[in-house]
């Protein structure tokens, strides 16, 4: 294997990572203050119908971008509503939206574009396109480091830069601001918080409306960046893939990076050696490549991972005392 | 009370109506739903044909859960509709039972063999039409190597695969085949990402020309290999104009030849089992102004020819849902 291949696999690695990664931070800022989001699915998907179809009919990716987190925060609203200000079974909410948005998209779609629930292709400035970024001529000569600036770093559109940010930006809010630190008391120990008099049903609606920013990014990602257009279902279940990869992070933000990384890079190693033979095993049947991410996930949760504790308070609505 | 009269009115006006729907056919359409792009929108295409050319009217349904089946076949077989066209697989458990119940109606299932007196079974041979696009992407690459990126691992698209694969190697025996599976749940008919990746996979293997039968999937096939700047080859329906000019061809599943045809013999069609292959036009390659660059007359003559020996019976494409094995491809 030459070097060209591990730097395509990469490549393919980070394209991948990024929308789990920021759907996996998004669940990190939601769960981290007390509220479980199993509804992560649905909102990247409404986000990617909804930034797919304003992109197509505007013409302009960033309006679609604008357009799909709006979509999503309504999407988050309605999901605090339901497990914040009344209190609800949050894991049941999170299951309404995702199939609220399932089959929300696909009507809206047909309705609006007749197409079978898809947007039409988008082109041009109405998808993001990939960023060479500086200095690739003359870095690029450079044995090794060149070809990795060139092929690895360089050439990906603006989003997976912005979720490479996103990662300490997330640390340093949550771990050395002091919003940080009341948002992870409210996960914990929402009385305490609420004692000090901090309001515990507005930080946890700020918590909410962040992972519903957030999941909105992902949702566009996928529709208009690394994709042309908006699919019926076409998240696949990465917002679930998003939350093992917290769960496997223990919560916090770098090595949720490291996890979603992880779980892109089988995905693109899967895609990568379907059908190729193997130095000294010969060829490797499609579906063994396939269930390859799931194999490993077990092995790494059961055997290296260790015990994965949830913030105290996460799934429990909170009620002042009388 | 003029209330009443107006009930009975509209009562007794969607009576006639339901009378003159009498011998009327019907279409039901699968959970795909109607304008899918594809499958369920090329057999609507094709009543719609029926209905502009003759004058007809026909009774049509979207199915909108695998619940609704029977129900479904049962209520226009009530109606007196006849023939009844179902378009889809996932029919035959419901016609099997149902069929029995109406021995005066006629049925018709598309993709599936249901054994029953009054039942016409239209299966494709969608590895003929595979064949010739595989000669067409072998004749068109310039690096030897084709792609052929499936949707869900099953045997139907597998036989699209070993059809293609047999294609390039009859134009170009030193040629090299990528065959990749997008996935093995249904998830992997909408997954348009990872076909992308599968795509771009393919293209650092060398691929310059990839074919997808892979549903929804195939829409980020198509857009990553015109992004990319290499040939792809569009599926069921003829996909050439979604990217003009880079698309090469399109491998055509004539649905709507099916649903016309049906719908044209009415109450007397011939019930029993009925290929739709390259000999009766039931599958084919796309040619417009959308890929009229791409393919040369010496593709074109050399593909026309196979499918001209095709028809006849002179050469024969090894269908691999006969006996699950492929010559020239190993999956």
């Amino acid at each position: 294997m030459d070097l060209m291949t591990f730097l395509q696999l990469g490549d393919s690695t980070f394209r991948l990572s990024t929308p789990l990664l920021l759907a996996c931070l998004a669940g990190l800022f939601s769960e981290r203050a007390g509220i479980f989001d199993i509804g992560l699915e649905g909102k990247m998907l409404a986000a990617a119908f909804f930034s797919g179809a304003i992109a197509f009919v505007s013409g302009s990716v960033w309006l679609g971008l604008l357009a799909g987190i709006g979509a999503s925060l309504a999407l988050s609203l309605v999901h605090g509503l339901a497990s914040i200000t009344f209190r609800g079974n949050q894991l049941i909410s999170g299951v309404a939206i995702n199939f609220l948005a399932a089959g929300l998209t696909v009507v809206v779609a047909q309705d609006w574009f007749g197409q079978g629930g898809r947007t039409p292709q988008l082109a041009g400035a109405a998808r993001f396109q990939n960023i060479t970024l500086p200095f690739t001529e003359q870095i690029g000569h450079v044995p090794f480091l060149g070809p990795v600036y060139v092929e690895l770093i360089s050439g990906h559109t603006f989003i997976v830069y912005l979720a490479a940010l996103c990662v300490p930006a997330a640390w340093w809010l949550l771990f050395r601001t002091r919003f940080g630190l009341r948002l992870r008391a409210v996960g914990e120990n929402p009385a305490a918080v609420d004692t000090a008099g901090i309001s515990v049903v507005r930080l946890r609606f700020v918590a909410v409306g962040i992972c519903g920013v957030l999941c909105g990014i992902a949702g566009a990602y996928l529709a208009t960046a690394l994709q042309a257009g908006f699919i019926k279902d076409m998240t696949a279940g990465r917002g679930f893939i998003a939350l093992a990869a917290l769960i496997f992070a223990k919560w916090k933000p770098v090595p949720a990076m490291l996890a979603c990384l992880l779980f892109g890079f089988l995905e693109a190693a899967s895609i990568r050696f379907q059908g190729q033979p193997w130095p000294g095993i010969g060829r490797v049947p499609v579906q063994f490549m396939q269930a390859l991410p799931y194999v490993l996930t077990v092995i790494l949760l059961a055997g290296f991972i260790g015990r994965a504790v949830a913030p105290k308070a996460s799934g429990l609505p909170y009620t002042k005392e009388r | 009370m003029t209330f009443m009269t107006k009930l009975l009115g509209a009562s007794a006006a969607l009576a006639l109506s339901a009378g003159a729907a009498l011998a009327d056919p019907a279409i039901i359409f699968d959970l795909g739903g109607k304008f899918d792009k594809s499958f369920n929108e090329s057999a609507f295409a094709g009543a719609t044909r029926w209905a502009t050319e003759t004058g007809g009217t026909f009774a049509e349904v979207e199915l909108q859960s695998d619940a609704q089946r029977e129900q479904a076949l049962r209520r226009f077989a009530e109606a007196g509709n006849n023939p009844i066209v179902m378009a889809g697989f996932g029919f035959a458990t419901a016609l099997d039972e149902v069929a029995a119940d109406y021995p005066d109606t006629k049925f018709v299932i598309i993709d599936m063999v249901v054994d029953q007196p009054n039942v016409r079974s239209v299966v494709f041979s969608e590895h003929e039409g595979s064949y010739l696009v595989g000669m067409l992407a072998a004749m068109a690459s310039k690096t030897g190597t084709v792609g052929f990126i499936g949707g869900m691992d099953i045997p139907l698209i597998r036989k699209f695969a070993c059809g293609y694969a047999q294609g390039v190697l009859a134009a170009n025996p030193d040629a090299t085949i990528i065959a990749n599976m997008t996935g093995t749940t249904p998830a992997a008919w909408n997954d348009p990402v990872k076909g992308s990746e599968l795509t771009l996979a393919q293209i650092s293997q060398g691929a310059d020309v990839v074919y997808a039968a892979a549903g929804g999937t195939g829409v980020g096939v198509l857009q990553t290999a015109a992004d990319s700047g290499i040939l792809s080859i569009g599926v069921d329906s003829n996909q050439n104009y979604l990217h003009p000019g880079q698309v090469l061809t399109s491998m055509t599943k004539r649905v709507d030849n099916a649903v016309y045809e049906a719908f044209t013999a009415g109450v007397d069609l011939e019930t029993g089992f009925n290929v739709m292959g390259l000999a009766n036009g039931g599958v084919g390659y796309a040619l417009d102004e959308n890929n009229a660059a791409l393919v040369t007359a010496d593709m074109q003559a050399a593909v026309d020819a196979a499918s001209a020996q095709i028809a006849s019976g002179e050469l024969v494409v090894h269908d691999y849902m006969s006996d699950e094995t492929c010559p020239g491809l190993t999956f």
